[in-house]
């Protein structure tokens, strides 16, 4: 792949000097009108003078017409290869520009002391708001939830992994079946959080209080203990994400060849036998993948928790995401919030790659 | 068609009964895990038609427990007696259902054009941009997928006040397609791998510019690949709660915003809220049924190499 291109392309481009000049006339040129702007905007914010800029907007506007001028450069200097990048630059500018940027900003709120509702405004407190994590107890209750929800996934996979077996089947009706289990990856969180969590719920009179008061469970409350409101958290989170792993082991259960099965039937493997040798480790690329996307959505996970208990009883079912979510809506506190994500971001990023690492070595097919 | 006599040896019916035993089984499976999955919808939509005793009761199943109602959504001004009548819930309910839509439909645009081309870029061309080469490119464009909103929420709330993107629709929208881009890029991907260079060669031969070849022959070809994109991220930014709370106060606020604020409010009054859910979802249920096949196709992407 990486080898020269998979399409060959062989064109005679005779750019001329003119058009040479013209493609850096406009990067150059677009370059310096968006310093120009940003330095008048700047100069206006230090209060040297007045130019009477409401907002950032000018620079914003400089800045696309920029990242326009640039992609527009490319096939005036290169011709066909500037062509060819032009198919990618886009995408690229426009993701470097909506995360490096707001990271690199993040990196210099993450070591300030900015409350939204502070006059003040910004002042830089160097390690202060590291030391605050560090004795925050909430912020790290939060970190070991998080734990605690992606070990959950363990009994998703499985729970989702025998549905997709079930689907996969000889059954009538398999298009209805497959239609009712995608259905609850559909629905918003949000809507999920009133439907389950409030209305079915509800101690008094929701239909799962009443199945769990029939069944001789007396004083149903699925929110009260700690373990029991993390419980249900995973379990409403779980209703809502098996179809994703189900879909995706279904694809992979369905790309299995014929012969294969056919074979170890021929060879007397049956049931069991013939799931765990040849059908589970067939599969494990697949499950892999299934899980690591599956572990990225679970470390984002937030609005539940955020719209059915808001972290309660006591932090017990608090993510990351909706500790730092109520950090900043109960105490508008930016500075701190976005340290605490930011170390959020270090330790997911480094429990991916090895992870990863992990993944790369188990999801070679065993030979 | 042969047909034959002796079925009815011991070694020929134990495996067909363990068949038939394990067929009931199968489906007692299925239709339980059918039921865990519909109720839910199904409680909604028929709390939306309970007034208070009903609820109370915790009736099951309209004309049978109770006699269906339209309180809920007269509350939202969507029943019939008040469809022509003015209604600011309904008016505010619009609002947000036409933002949603409008933001939700402009990000999935915007992702699955900018996504393709970058997955066509990346699948047919070698590019090197400082030491990142192409495999560097397309993890850079997928590692963004572990990004949690949380690290960008709070310096965008704070850029778009700059910028006075908060609270607009263009400033959700531009998050949005951002959040969804790596998925688009991951099918796309898939999508443009499985097409056959030869075809684009060929008309390369016949005088196309590459940017000819990709619109008219290999688009076409992909457009399948392309509805999956884009429906899973019209489901995703649809549904999309965190930012949509945190970045929009009055005039971008979006569907699942409403649906939240509703709950705490005005205490529980629950045919309006079960009214406003159902609506917020139904548009999500209907691609669901109807278009099912592109959402699997778009979800089963990379899963199968």
């Amino acid at each position: 792949m990486s080898s020269g291109d998979l399409l060959h392309v062989v064109t005679n481009d005779n750019i001329s000097d003119g058009r040479k000049r013209l493609g850096r006339m406009l990067i150059w040129g677009s370059a310096s009108l968006l310093l120009f702007v940003a330095l008048m905007q700047t100069m206006q914010v230090l209060g040297w003078r007045d130019f009477g800029f409401a907002n950032w907007r000018p620079t914003l506007y400089a800045y696309v017409g920029w990242a326009i001028a640039l992609c527009w450069a490319q096939v005036l200097i290169r011709g066909e290869a500037g062509k060819r990048v032009l198919f990618v630059l886009p995408a690229a500018l426009f993701v470097i520009s909506l995360t490096v940027f707001p990271l690199l900003f993040g990196l210099l709120i993450a070591f300030s002391d900015w409350n939204l509702s502070n006059p003040d405004g910004r002042t830089f407190n160097g390690l202060d708001n590291v030391r605050q994590m560090w004795g925050d107890p909430f912020y790290w209750n939060a970190m070991l939830n998080m734990v605690w929800y992606t070990l959950a996934i363990i009994l998703e996979y499985a729970i989702a992994f025998g549905l997709a077996l079930l689907l996969n089947a000889q059954i009538r009706a398999r298009k209805f079946f497959r239609v009712a289990f995608l259905l609850p990856l559909m629905l918003s969180p949000v809507a999920v959080s009133w439907m389950i969590g409030k209305s079915m719920l509800e101690v008094r009179f929701g239909p799962i209080s009443r199945l769990a008061r029939w069944l001789g469970w007396d004083n149903p409350s699925f929110f009260g203990s700690p373990e029991l409101a993390k419980l249900t958290i995973m379990l409403m989170d779980a209703w809502t994400f098996i179809p994703f792993m189900m879909i995706m082991i279904l694809a992979g259960l369905q790309a299995i060849p014929k012969e294969l099965t056919e074979a170890a039937k021929v060879d007397g493997a049956t049931g069991w036998k013939a799931f765990w040798e040849i059908t589970f480790p067939l599969m494990l690329p697949v499950s892999i993948t299934a899980i690591l996307i599956r572990i990225i959505f679970k470390l984002k996970l937030a609005d539940i928790v955020i719209n059915v208990t808001a972290g309660g009883p006591g932090g017990a079912t608090d993510t990351v995401t909706s500790f730092i979510f109520r950090e900043y809506r109960d105490r508008s506190n930016v500075g701190y919030g976005t340290l605490l994500a930011m170390v959020y971001l270090v330790a997911i990023i480094i429990f991916m790659t090895v992870l990863m690492k992990f993944a790369d070595r188990y999801a070679r097919p065993r030979t | 068609m042969t047909t034959q006599i002796f079925h009815d040896s011991a070694a020929d019916l134990a495996p067909r009964r363990r068949g038939t035993l394990g067929k009931v089984g199968i489906y007692t499976v299925l239709i339980l895990w059918a039921f865990i999955c519909l109720f839910p919808i199904y409680w909604t939509a028929t709390t939306s038609f309970k007034i208070a005793p009903n609820v109370m009761q915790g009736a099951m199943i309209p004309w049978v427990d109770y006699a269906p109602d339209w309180k809920g959504w007269r509350a939202i001004g969507l029943s019939p007696d008040t469809i022509g009548t003015d209604s600011t819930v309904r008016d505010e309910f619009l609002k947000r259902f036409g933002n949603s839509a409008i933001i939700s439909l402009s990000a999935s645009v915007l992702a699955v054009a900018l996504g393709s081309l970058a997955a066509y870029g990346l699948s047919r061309f070698s590019y090197k941009w400082a030491w990142m080469k192409n495999n560097d490119i397309s993890f850079f464009f997928l590692s963004q997928l572990i990004l949690p909103p949380v690290v960008l929420a709070l310096p965008f709330l704070v850029l778009y006040r700059e910028v006075d993107l908060l609270d607009s629709r263009t400033g959700l929208i531009l998050l949005y397609a951002l959040s969804v881009l790596p998925i688009v890029i991951w099918i796309m991907k898939d999508q443009f791998a499985g097409i056959p260079t030869e075809l684009e060669e060929a008309a390369l031969v016949d005088g196309l510019s590459i940017w000819g070849a990709f619109l008219t022959i290999i688009l076409p070809i992909a457009l399948p690949g392309m509805v999956a994109a884009f429906i899973l991220s019209l489901v995703l930014t649809w549904n999309e709660y965190f930012f949509a709370a945190l970045l929009t106060s009055t005039h971008a606020t979006t569907l699942p915003v409403m649906v939240a604020s509703q709950t705490g409010s005005q205490g529980i009054s629950w045919w309006s809220m079960a009214a406003i859910s159902f609506a917020a979802i139904l548009p999500l249920i209907v691609i669901g049924i109807v278009l099912e096949r592109y959402i699997i196709k778009g979800m089963a992407a990379g899963a199968v190499k």
